[in-house]
């Protein structure tokens, strides 16, 4: 076998593996631990498609930042042990099917479509096309976003004031 | 061997590199905690090590071997794995960070395998590096979360909020090299620096057109300092207050990896200000015909040093010392021998200035320690958030203004 494709697989269990872990873990420290395994191993996916500025930005922001945030709040709260209770109604009549509903048609879809996936891997996308797509082409829903986020800071900021 | 390089040429030459490095990385460190205790003692008028071997020079080894023979005490209310993964985590993260520096312009031969000097050439290596570093807080925060005690839960919020602050003013800070050098990789950048402005001043990103960055400069290395939790910011491990902060409840070889994964972020720290700022590997002198004799600096050093090692050592006052002191000088004398043959004197040249560099900026760091005080918390993040933050910004869009105007 490829060693990409090795690696490929490692890294998908790795993934699957963490968010299973996620669910499972009781506490909330060790289920955080668990999704920046997640993480980890989707950048390590984005490097073997050859993006390695993906890779870099998605370890940079989702494992060094917004899970440094979740840490830093439960380790601020102190949350201890989660409690186990039984399935609520909702999740046992809605919930269940659904996911079974999900999973059947993953599998059928990728059964169906498998041939036909477009593998679409030219070569390295490199730094300077990535930032001439950003800044170039998309611009202005880029910085759209950005007024969307700057929104939501100000959201923020304004219900926290409220509250003291 | 020679065979299996042929069959794995990048396999077997990376495997060899990782070796050597980690190697010769781990004895820099160990030397470097003698390096700081030395200049800390001689900053305040004491002799720091001076029992183990002459003016202390086997003390890292016996630390180390202290490390290795301590109790390794778990609490009982730690929660285990998690207290076992936080210094690997440290440790490790730490130490791959040195993978991404380049130490040279010169490819070396290995195995007959012409290679670089550094480990991991990545297309994007600065981000690469902000990575490893930005999940090293993990190491901290949960050293202090799964030891279950309030003195280290203080020490890892107090570090976690601290790193989390200055990494932006780190990340922005280099954002001015970065537009002055078009580029993310090491070696472009390092290039990008080359040549002198009227003959002799080195156009390093330091002084270089279309704008200096010695603001950016005094940005990253004021959070350069505070993110590798050095004094005058090492709140999180604030003795007075806190035991010992987040590495309160480790002991042993765990301990160990704590201290040596800080001293290897001090290292990279220094490797990067070198880099993006003090023109990497390239030599402050120019390589004109009357400046040729700046090739003889590196061997001319190392042949003085080890001269003067070995004159003094003669007369140490310790029969063990006689013996060692006046070895160890005639090492480097050979070594500076060494570096005037006609093959090894261009090679040397990068790595030696880059090293030069690297050793001033340690010496800074420890400097630093020796004689600043401590802040207070909340001077700290008022520091990080209202002063550097802004001034790091302010050299962004001055930078981006130089580089749009440049002809």
């Amino acid at each position: 076998m490829h060693v990409e494709m090795v690696l490929f697989f490692v890294l998908a269990a790795m993934a699957i593996a963490g968010a299973v872990n996620l669910i499972v873990q009781r506490h909330p420290i060790h289920s955080a631990l668990s999704l920046i395994v997640v993480m980890v191993a989707l950048a390590g996916e984005y490097l073997l498609l050859g993006s390695e500025f993906i890779a870099a930005i998605q370890i940079i922001v989702y494992a060094g930042a917004i899970m440094v945030l979740f840490v830093f709040v439960i380790m601020l709260l102190n949350a201890g042990v989660e409690e186990r209770t039984h399935a609520s109604r909702m999740a046992q009549y809605v919930g269940l099917p659904a996911a079974a509903l999900l999973l059947v048609e993953l599998v059928w879809s990728i059964r169906r479509g498998a041939a036909a996936l477009p593998v679409e891997v030219s070569g390295a996308v490199s730094t300077r096309q990535l930032a001439t797509l950003l800044f170039r082409d998309f611009v202005f829903p880029f910085e759209l976003t950005s007024v969307l986020i700057l929104v939501a800071i100000i959201g923020a900021i304004v219900l926290a004031k409220r509250e003291t | 061997m020679t065979a299996l390089a042929a069959a794995h040429p990048l396999l077997v030459v990376s495997l060899v590199k990782i070796i050597v490095l980690l190697l010769l990385l781990m004895t820099a460190l160990a030397y470097l905690t003698w390096f700081e205790r030395k200049v800390v003692a001689h900053i305040q008028s004491r002799w720091g090590p001076y029992r183990v071997g002459p003016h202390g020079l086997l003390q890292p080894v016996a630390d180390g071997l202290k490390f290795l023979f301590k109790e390794d005490v778990v609490p009982a209310a730690a929660d285990k794995f998690v207290f076992v993964l936080a210094p690997f985590l440290t440790f490790s993260l730490a130490v791959s960070t040195i993978a991404l520096i380049p130490f040279g312009p010169s490819d070396i031969t290995i195995f007959g395998q012409r290679t670089p000097l550094q480990v991991a050439n990545v297309s994007i290596g600065l981000l690469f590096l902000f990575a490893l570093t930005s999940i090293g807080v993990y190491g901290v925060a949960l050293a202090g979360w799964a030891s279950n005690s309030k003195y280290s839960l203080l020490g890892a919020l107090r570090s976690s909020a601290q790193m989390v602050s200055y990494e932006l003013s780190l990340t922005l800070s280099v954002v001015g090299v970065l537009l002055m050098a078009g580029t993310l990789n090491f070696r472009e950048i390092i290039e990008a620096q080359r040549g002198f402005a009227w003959g002799v001043l080195p156009k390093w990103n330091l002084f270089a057109a279309p704008l200096p960055q010695v603001l950016g400069f005094v940005c990253f290395f004021t959070a350069a300092i505070a993110e590798t939790n050095r004094l005058p910011f090492d709140l999180p491990e604030a003795e007075g207050e806190l035991g010992a902060g987040f590495h309160t409840e480790y002991s042993s070889f765990k301990f160990a990896m704590f201290f040596i994964g800080e001293y290897a972020s001090m290292v990279t720290v220094s490797c990067l200000a070198a880099i993006l700022f003090f023109g990497g590997w390239l030599s402050p002198f120019p390589v004109t015909h009357n400046w040729s004799w700046t090739q003889y600096i590196p061997a001319a050093g190392f042949m003085i040093a080890g001269i003067a090692v070995i004159v003094y050592g003669v007369r140490y006052s310790t029969i063990v010392g006689r013996f060692v002191l006046p070895v160890l000088g005639l090492v480097v004398a050979g070594l500076g021998a060494l570096l005037t043959l006609p093959g090894a004197i261009e090679v040397a040249q990068g790595p030696f200035w880059f090293l030069f560099k690297v050793v001033v900026f340690l010496f800074i760091y420890v400097w630093v320690r020796g004689t600043l005080p401590r802040f207070r918390y909340d001077q700290l993040m008022t520091l990080g958030w209202k002063v550097l933050f802004p001034l790091a910004i302010v050299n962004v869009v001055l930078t981006s203004l130089a580089v749009a105007a440049r002809p």
